[in-house]
């Protein structure tokens, strides 16, 4: 089943094009990684998906994305709403200058969920969701800028939980934390996509190994190869992309 | 050896430049203190401060009308000029088009220009009979003058506020607008409250400009020194206060004003120190 379907998308970045008719479809449930040397479009296309690109002046995009069905470029589309469904972590950890708490409640409340009762408990449910909950039960109301960054990395995971998305993107998430945090990171990918569907840029080519089903690979704006991790790996059928695997280049 | 020499001399013209403004801060400082304080001989500081009578033809000196007049006009200035001053900045820092702010910035530092006598005049000719239209009373008012501060201390809002808001990381923007959040949800629940202390900073630095300001005041605020006794009531401010008798007063009078400009000063003093108090702690992170 595949959540999302990307079309023949076309991104300029005023006037310089950034991703070259990308056709790519990740399916529902899995880890998708998107890999590929600097600059070679995978943060664009992620970015994309949640259409965060907005917000970048001079950005213009043709072609579609089916999320479920829907085209999400369509100038009708209720971006809050989609990002809701989509929600992001972005690559250098970016908690909100609030309590532990606030962090997570923030999308809820943002969406209109009220009560304390309702609040604890969706607190409490998204902290487990990103297996911080025993780290930081003591220290909720506590800020959350005290953290150290891979903690932080995983609250800005349970805050976007905590609005109860479907898909997952993630933007080289482990690439500002320590080896240990990165395991723990990548623990807690390999559990959620049980339950969401996600969408990983990584520079890290092991990374990609160890935690993605399906893996994308990106050079100058065009997909070049897309597959099964472990056949892309194993058995590239492109031979740009076994350059770059194999350390080649980028 | 002549480079040296050379590089040790304009040492000294840099560090004489420096002195001379902490000189002149000195300077006014003993002055000020040197003809104010023997005032204190002879009426004591509590009766100074919390008399409620100026009458100095009868040897009467009490500031507490004054003192209020400047709190009052001050907050009035505030409380208007403040939160339009901020959403101002918020406005020029989240929201306008670039051609909007090429047109909006530069007509906000012009304001900071212009001289405070215009603004007195345009005060005494625009808000003043507004005001008595509209409310009744003479104009002449504390409702006049608050009105006119809050126009003045706008660019300092704006300008400093921006700042501010500037200086707030763009990830927590950003953050919150992948979670869903609205621009305008994103921008009053994250970037503002994380820039509060320089908000906070900005309303200060204005509040010091509110309680300096003397020439446009005294066009606009009636200057009558009695207890104030309504937001349409005339009323005279300690810079006012100063500058209105100082022509022509003699002995304890001259005095009598100049601790009125000693009162002003450790005012400020506080204000400043308040503003630099919040300038530290919005520097960390």
């Amino acid at each position: 089943m595949e959540k999302i379907i990307v079309e023949n998308l076309n991104l300029y970045y005023d006037g310089a094009q950034a991703l070259k008719s990308v056709n790519l479809r990740i399916e529902a449930n899995r880890v998708t990684a998107l890999i590929g040397p600097s600059g070679c479009g995978k943060s664009t296309l992620l970015k994309t998906l949640n259409r965060m690109n907005d917000l970048v002046p001079g950005c213009r995009m043709t072609g579609r994305v089916l999320l479920d069905g829907q085209n999400i470029l369509e100038a009708n589309t209720d971006v809050n709403q989609l990002r809701k469904r989509v929600g992001m972590v972005f690559q250098k950890p970016n908690p909100f200058p609030m309590s532990v708490y606030d962090n997570v409640a923030y999308g809820p409340r943002t969406h209109g969920v009220r009560g304390r009762a309702r609040l604890d408990d969706l607190v409490e449910r998204s902290l487990r969701s990103a297996a911080i909950w025993d780290e930081l039960k003591d220290r909720l109301h506590k800020s959350a800028m005290a953290l150290s960054g891979g903690q932080q990395q995983r609250l800005c995971m349970a805050r976007a939980l905590a609005v109860e998305p479907e898909v997952l993107l993630m933007d080289e998430p482990t690439s500002a934390l320590d080896p240990i945090s990165t395991g723990k990171i990548e623990d807690l990918v390999a559990q959620l996509k049980q339950r969401y569907t996600i969408v990983m840029v990584t520079h890290n080519m092991q990374q990609a190994l160890r935690v993605s089903d399906f893996t994308s690979f990106f050079l100058l704006g065009e997909q070049v190869e897309t597959g099964e991790t472990e056949r892309l790996f194993s058995s590239p059928q492109d031979k740009r992309t076994e350059d770059y695997i194999t350390g080649r280049f980028g | 050896m002549r480079v040296q020499w050379k590089e040790k001399a304009m040492r000294c013209v840099f560090g004489a430049a420096a002195c001379a403004c902490i000189l002149a801060v000195l300077l006014i400082c003993f002055f000020l203190f040197a003809n104010g304080l023997p005032f204190f001989e002879q009426v004591p500081v509590l009766d100074f401060l919390s008399g409620e009578v100026w009458r100095p033809s009868s040897g009467q000196f009490g500031i507490l009308p004054m003192i209020l007049g400047s709190v009052y006009v001050t907050a009035g200035a505030l409380i208007l000029g403040a939160p339009l001053g901020i959403l101002t900045a918020v406005y020029l820092a989240r929201f306008c088009s670039k051609r909007m702010y090429a047109v909006l910035k530069p007509a906000i530092s012009l304001l900071a220009g212009i001289p405070s006598v215009v603004y007195g005049f345009f005060g005494l000719t625009v808000i003043v009979p507004a005001v008595r239209e509209t409310l009744g009373g003479f104009g002449s008012s504390m409702l006049a003058a608050s009105l006119l501060l809050a126009l003045m201390i706008l660019p300092t809002v704006v300008l400093q506020a921006e700042a501010a808001l500037r200086a707030v990381p763009e990830n927590y923007y950003e953050g919150s607008l992948a979670l869903g959040a609205t621009r305008e949800a994103s921008v009053f629940r994250t970037v503002v409250p994380a820039a509060k202390s320089g908000l906070l900073a900005a309303v200060i630095l204005a509040l010091g400009r509110a309680v300096g300001e003397t020439m446009a005041v005294m066009m606009v605020a009636g200057n009558q020194a009695r207890m104030p006794s309504g937001l349409l009531s005339g009323i005279r401010t300690l810079t006012v206060n100063i500058v209105m008798e100082m022509g022509y007063a003699t002995d304890l009078h001259r005095q009598a004003l100049m601790a009125t400009g000693v009162a002003l000063f450790v005012f400020i003093l506080l204000i400043n120190l308040l503003f630099s108090a919040l300038k530290q702690k919005g520097v960390k992170p």
